[in-house]
């Protein structure tokens, strides 16, 4: 695992600062993107971290059901904008 | 009188099959009624909005659902699929309306108590329509509301130790036929592999990370009662290395349509078929032409059996599977997206199924190909799309799975294999000199 990715904080500032620079187009992104930000590193480590930054509320999920996607947590369009509390 | 006026709906009943319209009207009725005093958690008329939001897409003929949204319970990245109506205020109880999965049991083995709390939960907590099951082969609950799902969770887990099931980018709820469980033609117990397999990747269940869906499913033998060869990403469908065994006296108890003996295990027994004939019911219908029964004698070419199961399924009580049992894994089915649709292709011809070493040389084969999948698979490209765009050649190598004659579809008309340079004895370096020795220009 790299340096970047084995460092909790490091890798999470990473990954926000990798999703707001993107934010003004997209607010969702595939899993595969994060390869952009851990090059060095193997998919299944990256999504270890990744997931971990879910359970901590930096991230948050999105899916049409049968593609899931990964965004900032509040960003883009919210289930609260449909109404539900 | 029902909430909204369906006279489009309303054909789908006219014809001679069940309608799914009959079913949402009964429900919208028991709901209505509420005759069992159910505490209702979301609208008490969602089921009729449905069916009046249904009616409305087919008078526009265009969806009024919107596209995804949340997708789970806490820690969990799927399971949960978010579904809102587009027209809210018309249709008020399915303005939020997401479908849970649940991971049904292996075999589809249900006791009537468990189906009891099941729908006593959704009933309460959701719209009370149920998909038993969906197309991947998991329970689907349609219809509920974002603070019901944790709710339903909580219930799931705490009183019936029972998880949601796969959606979006995780592997699928693996699903798998009943096996030795109950059937005598089961090569392997397709329960325990497909059990061991959900517990194994839990992670790859509840925590998306591959570039789409990913589907297991389990056969236990070539009849393919799941049907894994066309269904599945990765399919397990059960076989044999040895010969099929024969009885040899129960096979002329068949020729002599000995009432004991009945073709097909009886299961033709409705109508006169006349009586049964081994040269055209069994010998003349092999694919590889590989049987013959003289002298009151059946013998199989086992060397050319493509295990079809045909002439074990017309004579069970004289032929057998064979006692050296494993899995062959096929790879690659998917319905059309892309490309069209693909039935799997044969990976590995041959694998042991075995629990005591937890299936080593199973999961072996499966993380290789995750890994490959997910570092060269573009988003949204399946297993199957990636073997058509780099090769199969290339997944052998990944796998470190050598070329086989049953890697070629038809070894007799069609041997084309490309040799790498290593691969070949001298490489492609020649001596055109000592060549020409031997061959005139």
């Amino acid at each position: 695992m790299s340096e970047l990715l084995s460092n909790k904080e490091a890798a999470t500032q990473a990954v926000v600062d990798f999703m707001t620079k993107k934010s003004k187009n997209k607010s969702k992104f595939y899993f595969n993107d994060f390869q952009d930000i851990f090059p060095d590193d193997k998919l299944r480590d990256i999504k270890k971290v990744v997931n971990k930054m879910v359970t901590d509320g930096v991230l948050e999920y999105w899916s049409s059901g049968s593609t899931t996607m990964y965004g900032l947590k509040g960003g883009g369009k919210q289930h609260g904008s449909e109404g539900e509390a | 009188m029902a909430k909204h006026e369906t006279p489009l709906l309303d054909q789908l009943e006219s014809g001679p099959w069940p309608s799914f319209v009959s079913d949402l009207k009964q429900q919208a009725e028991v709901r209505a009624k509420n005759e069992a005093g159910v505490e209702f958690q979301i609208p008490q008329d969602a089921v009729e909005d449905l069916l009046g939001v249904l009616e409305l897409s087919f008078k526009h003929g265009r969806t009024h659902w919107k596209h995804g949204g949340i997708v789970g319970v806490f820690g969990y990245g799927g399971g949960v699929i978010g579904r809102y109506c587009d027209q809210p205020k018309l249709f008020p109880g399915v303005e939020h309306f997401h479908t849970m999965r649940v991971a049904q049991p292996c075999g589809k083995y249900y006791k009537t108590d468990y189906l009891r709390q099941l729908t006593k939960i959704w009933d309460m907590r959701g719209s009370g329509i149920t998909n038993m099951h969906g197309a991947t082969g998991d329970i689907i609950l349609l219809g509920t509301t974002t603070p019901q799902i944790e709710e339903i969770f909580y219930e799931l887990t705490h009183n019936m130790n029972q998880d949601l099931g796969g959606s979006g980018s995780n592997l699928r709820t693996p699903a798998d036929c009943l096996g030795s469980s109950r059937c005598q033609y089961a090569c392997y117990d397709s329960n325990a592999l497909c059990h061991f397999l959900t517990n194994n990747y839990q992670d790859e269940l509840h925590r998306p990370a591959f570039p789409y869906k990913f589907k297991f499913k389990f056969d236990a033998c070539p009849n393919g009662c799941v049907a894994s060869i066309a269904r599945s990403d990765m399919s397990f469908i059960g076989t044999w290395r040895d010969a099929i065994k024969i009885d040899q006296d129960a096979v002329n108890k068949y020729v002599e349509n000995d009432a004991a003996y009945p073709a097909n295990a009886g299961a033709h027994k409705g109508k006169d078929w006349g009586p049964f004939d081994i040269e055209k019911e069994v010998v003349e219908l092999c694919p590889t032409k590989c049987m013959k029964f003289e002298n009151k004698t059946l013998k199989i070419d086992n060397s050319n059996c493509t295990r079809c199961m045909h002439c074990i399924n017309t004579m069970p009580r004289a032929l057998r599977i064979g006692d050296d049992r494993g899995c062959s894994i096929l790879v690659g089915a998917k319905a059309p997206i892309v490309d069209g649709a693909q039935m799997g292709s044969l990976l590995v011809p041959f694998i042991e199924v075995n629990a005591e070493n937890d299936y080593e040389a199973i999961t072996e084969v499966i993380e290789n190909v995750w890994d490959w999948w997910m570092e060269e698979g573009k988003n949204r490209e399946r297993l199957g799309e990636l073997i058509m765009r780099q090769g199969f050649q290339k997944l052998l190598e990944v796998t470190g799975i050598e070329a086989q004659p049953q890697h070629v579809a038809y070894p007799r008309t069609n041997p084309y294999i490309f040799w790498k340079e290593d691969e070949v004895t001298g490489g492609w370096e020649r001596d055109v000199v000592e060549y020409r020795k031997h061959h005139l220009r």
